[in-house]
């Protein structure tokens, strides 16, 4: 796997198995806090998030929503999602997520990844993807339970938000955050976002959105990407958010229990067939068989 | 076709140029599938040029092997039916396996452990080429559900791990029985050979005076 200059940074890699080099593992989590409460909408991080990291996806068709592209894409690896919501007392409530990247603590596309160091976590938390080593398969968006990750069809290989993980490694704060005009999005060590969302969701609670709370799902072992939810009883109705997010079992029983298993068995497989060699040799024609066999053939009417 | 006098066809031309054309689809798709399934395989993309090569030409791979062992099973297949034969074959398979011949009972063109390989793989291609059509991403990625693509692939790891199981067993019993290989390089068998592994099969061609591989041809 060809290193770069931040290896040491490195907790976990893509289809290893050895220990990550563990040197930093003290390094502070860091944590973005979205705190839909206060969003407007403006997309101001969409615009931020392109002007970083130099993304020009193409222009599309309107289709009648304020989302816009309609979904994530290898150019677009932040998105605003609108959702118009009626509430239990019959009030329309307009609910605006930004999508994007949750920078799980247990990354199920880091899990599914065949490509040795194509993903990766800092010792921050942050999960990256290191174009060079991605060969493109797609595991990545099956290992996600946040359907993330968006292949291109030009270079083949993922792409999804890095947190900025350019700027966070120099002590700069996300592009979306720098951008955020209402202080929607903030960014610090988990611990500090943790304590600010509590505030938060207080004030929320008194103000009679009684089910308000952090979205740091336990399912993925939390996430470096929290979310402050009026209705965090509901995840889902923030366009789909998941419940429960967790690794498919389908994902941990293909990339945990199968592969030793498989492989033992292909091992045994060829151990049983050199020990039956071993013991019983291989079957050779005799010279009996042969004459047995002219026998037969003189005398259903000799040679042909 | 020349073949040394006295000699039976195990395997027509076509056959032969068949078969070989899935066991190196079979093997190159063995080789970047193992790299994809495990870490400590994945040195082996490195034959085929590298990760992105190996991820884009595996699929292909399977599509030919899929029409080519199409062509296996029509072949094939009539020889490979079950019959009587098998079950008497089965209740012998101790001696199958200690090269006690006298006690295996006679043997038309296939035994019943050909006919598991063969049947085997007629099972386990369609699901592979179901399964991996579901996460051949280049061309598929929205064809369906990610949830289905989860379970396919978990299907697809399976069913390659069985397959290479029985590709062993095909591979060694290849070179248990020796003449096996040439039957299928070279295409024929002695008569001996054919009395001691096949005798049914050879009571059959010479019935019919003929030079194989099946009666009357």
């Amino acid at each position: 796997m060809p290193n770069n200059l931040q290896s040491q940074d490195y907790i976990r890699i893509s289809a290893t198995t050895l220990t990550p080099p563990s040197v930093r593992r003290h390094e502070e989590e860091v944590a973005k806090l979205i705190d839909v409460t206060r969003c407007i909408g403006c997309k101001a991080c969409q615009a931020a998030c392109m002007e970083w990291n130099n993304l020009r996806g193409s222009v599309g068709q309107f289709e009648g929503t304020y989302d816009n592209p309609l979904d994530l894409d290898p150019n677009t690896w932040t998105l605003m999602r609108f959702t118009e919501w009626d509430n239990p007392k019959g009030d329309l409530e307009w609910l605006i997520r930004k999508d994007g990247c949750m920078h799980c603590e247990d990354p199920g596309c880091l899990k599914a990844c065949p490509a040795p160091g194509a993903i990766v976590q800092y010792a921050s938390g942050i999960v990256d993807f290191v174009s060079e080593n991605c060969i493109g398969c797609g595991y990545c968006v099956k290992g996600c339970p946040f359907n993330i990750p968006r292949i291109s069809q030009v270079d083949h290989k993922s792409y999804k938000c890095t947190l900025c993980s350019d700027r966070v490694g120099v002590g700069l704060e996300p592009a979306c955050v720098k951008a955020c005009p209402t202080g929607a999005i903030m960014f610090g060590s988990k611990t500090d976002m943790t304590t600010w969302a509590s505030e938060r969701v207080e004030d929320l609670k008194s103000r009679g959105f009684e089910n308000a709370g952090l979205y740091d799902p336990p399912g993925v072992g939390g996430t470096h990407v929290m979310y402050v939810l009026h209705h965090a009883d509901m995840p889902s109705i923030y366009a789909g958010l998941p419940d429960n997010p967790h690794i498919s079992t389908f994902v941990q029983a293909w990339k945990g229990a199968l592969k030793p298993i498989a492989l033992a068995g292909v091992a045994f497989a060829a151990v049983a067939g050199f020990l039956h060699w071993v013991v019983w040799g291989s079957n050779e024609v005799e010279d009996r068989d042969e004459k047995e066999a002219a026998e037969l053939i003189r005398a259903e009417g000799g040679p042909k | 076709m020349t073949y040394p006098r006295g000699i039976f066809i195990r395997n027509s031309a076509t056959q032969r140029v068949n078969h070989w054309i899935t066991a190196a689809c079979f093997v190159l798709l063995m080789i970047s599938g193992l790299a994809m399934f495990h870490p400590m395989l994945f040195w082996l993309s490195a034959l085929f040029g590298g990760g992105q090569w190996m991820r884009a030409v595996h699929p292909w791979v399977g599509c030919i092997l899929v029409v080519s062992y199409a062509g296996m099973i029509v072949q094939y297949v009539r020889d490979n039916l079950p019959t009587h034969d098998d079950v008497a074959w089965m209740k012998a398979i101790g001696s199958v396996l200690t090269n006690d011949e006298e006690h295996i009972p006679e043997v038309p063109r296939f035994n019943t452990g050909q006919k598991f390989v063969f049947w085997s793989m007629a099972l386990l291609v369609p699901v592979l080429l179901i399964t991996g059509l579901a996460i051949w991403d280049a061309y598929f990625e929205h064809a369906t559900p990610i949830e289905t693509q989860r379970i396919a692939a978990l299907i697809h790891s399976m069913a390659a791990a069985i397959a290479i199981i029985i590709w062993i067993i095909h591979v060694y019993a290849a070179i248990w029985v020796r003449g096996s290989v040439r039957a299928m390089t070279r295409g024929y068998v002695t008569p001996g050979w054919a009395w001691r592994h096949h005798r049914k099969w050879l009571r059959q061609l010479v019935e019919t005076g003929s030079m194989g591989p099946r009666p009357g041809s």
